[in-house]
């Protein structure tokens, strides 16, 4: 009978020692996955705003946790890899401060209208991130918002004397480990046995950006002599870029390397079109027949020089294009006003209309607008009323040649038009070069972002839940901005580099599922 | 500008509750360390339950028995593709049960039973990866029954009665795969029922065709729980139009499903009993479970269930070892109602094999203590939830799942 009690407790320790389920063999267990001839223990990322997680226009704690170092470093996790730190912001609204005033703008949400037309609108509140009150760097993400390829190997770009004049960059002077800090030393310190370069962008971007508004320099080796809008030689870049791989790789790491995607791809150019003046809108089709009485005098001189492609009229029944400035069109103002002039027109009405056609035209779908364009298209150009009234003219009819898009050209800013696009094309072919031939001549895992980047613009990306494409605000791949991702657009980017390290590296460590992980967020302030 | 259409349409598409788990097998210490069989033996007024015919069978003039279990239950689930991998830290489920029978006549007994056979209690850790479908669940049922049984002749008895249900259910889940506010908090509703009342009837037959041979058969009808006024109560909502989730009432059904058990029992050199059941569930009733919002702003969720009718087959044996002792041991094989494509984490079972083992120890003529344990065992299972969808578009929930239970239960019986 005391047997019998034995082997009942016996019995009964070892059904509660089984009662937690197990996995013949489980994910978390060592050896599961496998990093290959990579080591993950120090995995370190250098980069701009992408490498950041900046999105929706800010810089804010659920984006950087969404970054996609921060998700390639999760997934390391299972495959050897160690503590992944970040620099992260102090709150979810995104805007800096310097000195107590705010120097940056807040994310944007989305918000409805009280016409019940959910658009982009900058969230509402007091932000808290002190540029001041150091963070302690360095950090496993060293992507720094705005940062060219050459800022990372510039001394100073993380001085916060220097945020005020534009020398230094507030979000680097955060966490730099000193004044005269590079980011690439900062990065180097931490001894990676792994790390990623995403860097170039900006180098490009900001030109796009400002619809060209800057200089492209290629030709001029001297970065210092740079504005923040211009394009960087491709000399210049890859000096820079051949440095960081040297730092980076100095200790024997190895790493990923991404290349540079066509910026014009991006929602911030393809989310307002060309067309994009609606005759049934009830501020601009009862116009039409008059706006065409007053461009049939200025087509004629046109047909007059020689130039009749560039002729502007709007149709009642279709969507119209705006009237663009082309810089890269001959001026020809002067002609233009004695032409006018011999065709009826007064002096002044003459010599106004030829200042302000002398390189204008229609656009047509070889220009880009600039996503921020959509907000000026038919409103008045408030500078060229005052302009207009300073010189005399009536302030009924100022009004009507100030306004942007229909009888003030779209000025430089706000459309990239194909000269400029060029400019940027060529410009990043060069980079691209770079940066393949030293990922092949250092043995570097290659993404590349370009190729994808296309996928996702022209047939979308199939995932788990659906397909992501890069059309502003629904498309789930691009976040409020227009020009960086959403945390599912930085998860599919993570996916990408470790399908690349798994190959590269003879690893097998596993990808997320990119529907997980989260598009815009929705709020109304 | 083009005017920007907002397809976010977050919809409340998942589960509510339990896979083949809602029904808990545990209505009796004997019966259970017998395989959990019963329709067929004579030996304790657990035959309320486990068929109403038998109760005027029984020798004693008063049998009382109660009890309860502990079931200490849990879940893993992994996915290989993703490395996702998440445990559940579920409450120990506590099924109660008490029966008590008279003997009125020597054709004529009375019975009552209150029991708990259906309940699920899994909590897997917030945010999960399948927390779009379930972060929490509690489900309880409490059944009471009074029963008559008729001798009819020697050999055979019929009995029966209706069953009153009371429930209750509080269920957790965040609304979608990504949905957060403004600080990254998961967006979630909370849907608590309690309170919510039924009918339904039981009725069995019992045969003794010959000296310690028993045949039985019993039937419990299907019954509906219909909560029409359940708390949903939605947390972490952005402050959007384009999310409209306030907190509001709901109605929704949830079906627990008819039975059919036929069984059989036989005694031989004195001391020995073996028994067999085979249990029938009509599951084919749960094809999808329905919340409506009263809110009309707040899309309804439909989420498929297309449970299929699954079997159970049940073998005990019982040995009176001693004037002491009575020892029991058994084994069942549970089929999973839960179809390929609508494996579902609330309670993810798949087949499951039980073993079951246990005594009872006289303490008097009067008094006996009952013991029973139960390890429930299943394998390892590839499965996943295909009938999940976001903006209209499927996003299936697949993983490996291993579950397992350990149920160690405890009751008296009083005789005179």
């Amino acid at each position: 009978m005391k047997n019998t009690f034995k082997y009942i407790a016996l019995a009964a320790v070892v059904g509660l020692a089984s009662c937690e389920p197990e996995f013949d063999n489980t994910v978390t267990d060592a050896g599961f996955y496998d990093s290959g001839s990579a080591d993950m223990t120090t995995y370190v990322a250098v980069g701009n705003s992408l490498t950041a997680g900046f999105a929706d226009g800010a810089l804010y704690i659920t984006g950087q946790e969404n970054s996609y170092p921060n998700i390639m470093a999760g997934q390391f996790a299972l495959a050897g890899g160690g503590e992944f730190t970040q620099p992260l912001t102090n709150d979810n609204l995104g805007g800096l401060l310097l000195n107590g005033t705010q120097i940056t703008d807040n994310r944007f949400v989305l918000s409805v209208d009280a016409n019940g037309n959910p658009g982009p609108a900058l969230l509402e509140g007091t932000p808290t991130t002190e540029i001041t009150s150091s963070a302690t760097g360095p950090f496993n993400n060293m992507g720094v918002p705005g940062a060219k390829s050459f800022h990372l190997v510039a001394p100073g770009y993380g001085n916060v004397a220097g945020v005020p004049t534009g020398a230094a960059n507030p979000y680097y002077a955060r966490f730099a480990t000193g004044p005269n800090a590079t980011v690439i030393a900062d990065a180097a310190s931490l001894n990676p046995t792994f790390f990623s370069l995403w860097i170039g962008n900006n180098d490009i971007l900001s030109f796009a950006t400002s619809g060209g508004a800057g200089v492209d320099q290629t030709g001029n080796f001297d970065p210092s002599t740079y504005g923040p809008n211009d394009i960087t030689d491709p000399n210049v870049f890859a000096s820079a870029y051949s440095a960081q791989i040297d730092a980076l790789t100095a200790g024997g790491a190895g790493g990923v390397v991404f290349n540079l995607p066509d910026v014009t791809s991006i929602p911030f150019f393809t989310t307002v079109p060309f067309a994009a003046l609606d005759p049934t809108n009830p501020d601009f089709g009862p116009q039409i027949p008059t706006l065409n009485a007053t461009y049939a005098g200025l087509n004629q001189a046109f047909a007059a020089l020689g130039v009749p492609e560039r002729s502007i009229q709007f149709s009642q029944t279709a969507a119209s294009a705006v009237v663009v400035k082309d810089e890269s069109l001959a001026d020809i103002s002067e002609n233009l006003i004695q032409v006018l002039i011999a065709g009826g027109f007064d002096q002044t009405t003459a010599t106004i209309f030829g200042l302000q056609y002398g390189q204008a035209r229609q656009a047509n779908a070889d220009d880009l607008l600039v996503l921020t364009s959509a907000s000026i298209i038919g409103q008045l150009n408030e500078a060229r009323f005052n302009e207009l009234v300073g010189l005399g003219v009536p302030a009924e009819t100022a009004g009507q040649l100030s306004v942007n898009g229909i009888t003030f050209p779209l000025e430089d800013q706000w459309v990239l038009v194909p000269a400029e696009q060029t400019s940027i094309a060529t410009a990043t072919a060069a980079y691209n070069a770079t940066i393949q031939g030293l990922a092949i001549a250092n043995d570097l895992a290659f993404v590349d972002a370009r190729r994808e980047l296309a996928r996702v613009a022209s047939t979308g990306i199939a995932y788990n839940g659906g397909v992501l494409t890069s059309e502003f605000v629904t498309g789930g791949g691009f976040s409020l901005d227009g020009v960086h991702p959403t945390g599912r657009g930085y998860a599919l980017v993570a996916n990408l580099a470790i399908e690349q390290i798994n190959r590269t590296y003879g690893a097998t460590i596993p990808t997320v599922d990119i529907g997980d992980y989260p598009t815009i967020t929705a709020h109304n302030n | 500008m083009k005017k920007l259409v907002f397809l976010a349409v977050f919809t409340l598409a998942s589960a509510m509750m339990y896979a083949g788990g809602y029904r808990v097998s545990l209505q009796g210490n004997k019966s259970l360390a017998m395989g959990h069989t019963g329709v067929a033996l004579v030996n304790s007024s657990e035959l309320v339950f486990f068929n109403p015919a038998g109760l005027v069978f029984l020798e004693d003039k008063l049998s009382v028995s109660a009890g309860g279990f502990g079931v200490f239950s849990d879940v893993v689930y992994q996915n290989e593709a993703t490395g996702a991998f998440a445990e559940t830290d579920s409450p120990v489920g506590t099924p109660i049960y008490l029966y008590a029978s008279y003997q009125a006549t020597d054709w004529l007994a009375f019975g009552l039973g209150v029991y708990t056979p259906y309940g699920s209690e899994v909590a897997y850790e917030d945010d999960w990866a399948g927390s779009h479908l379930v972060n929490n669940i509690e489900l309880a049922a409490i059944f009471v029954q009074p029963t008559v049984s008729f001798k009819i002749g020697d050999v055979v008895s019929i009995g029966g009665g209706p069953i009153y249900v009371t429930g209750s259910v509080n269920f957790n889940r965040n609304l979608s795969r990504t949905l957060t506010d403004l600080e990254g908090n998961r967006s979630e509703v909370t849907i608590d029922a309690s309170g919510v009342n039924q009918w339904g009837w039981t009725a069995g037959v019992m045969v003794k065709p010959a000296e310690g041979l028993t045949i039985g058969a019993n039937y419990r009808s299907k019954i509906i729980l219909e909560a029409d006024d359940a708390d949903a109560d939605f947390e972490n909502i952005p402050n959007s139009p384009l999310t409209p989730f306030a907190d509001t009432k709901a109605s929704a059904s949830l079906p627990l499903p008819a039975e059919m058990t036929v069984g059989i029992s036989y005694e031989f050199c004195e001391k020995w009993t073996l028994a067999f059941d085979y249990n029938r569930a009509f599951w084919d009733v749960y094809e999808s479970l329905d919340i409506d919002f009263a809110d009309e702003n707040i899309p309804d969720s439909f989420n498929a269930r297309n449970y299929k009718n699954a079997s159970t087959y049940r073998f005990g044996v019982q040995y009176d070892a001693t004037k002491m002792f009575t020892l029991r041991a058994g084994y069942y094989f549970d089929e999973s109602p839960v179809q390929d494509g609508f494996f579902a984490p609330e309670t993810p079972r798949n087949d499951s094999n039980g073993y079951t083992a246990g005594l009872t120890f006289n303490l008097s003529d009067r008094f006996q203590i009952d013991a029973s344990f139960l390890y429930l065992r299943f394998k390892e299972v590839d499965a996943s939830y295909d009938a999940y969808f976001e903006n209209g578009v499927a996003a299936p929930f697949s993983g490996t799942y291993k579950s397992s239970a350990f149920v160690p239960g405890l009751g008296v019986t009083y005789k005179m």
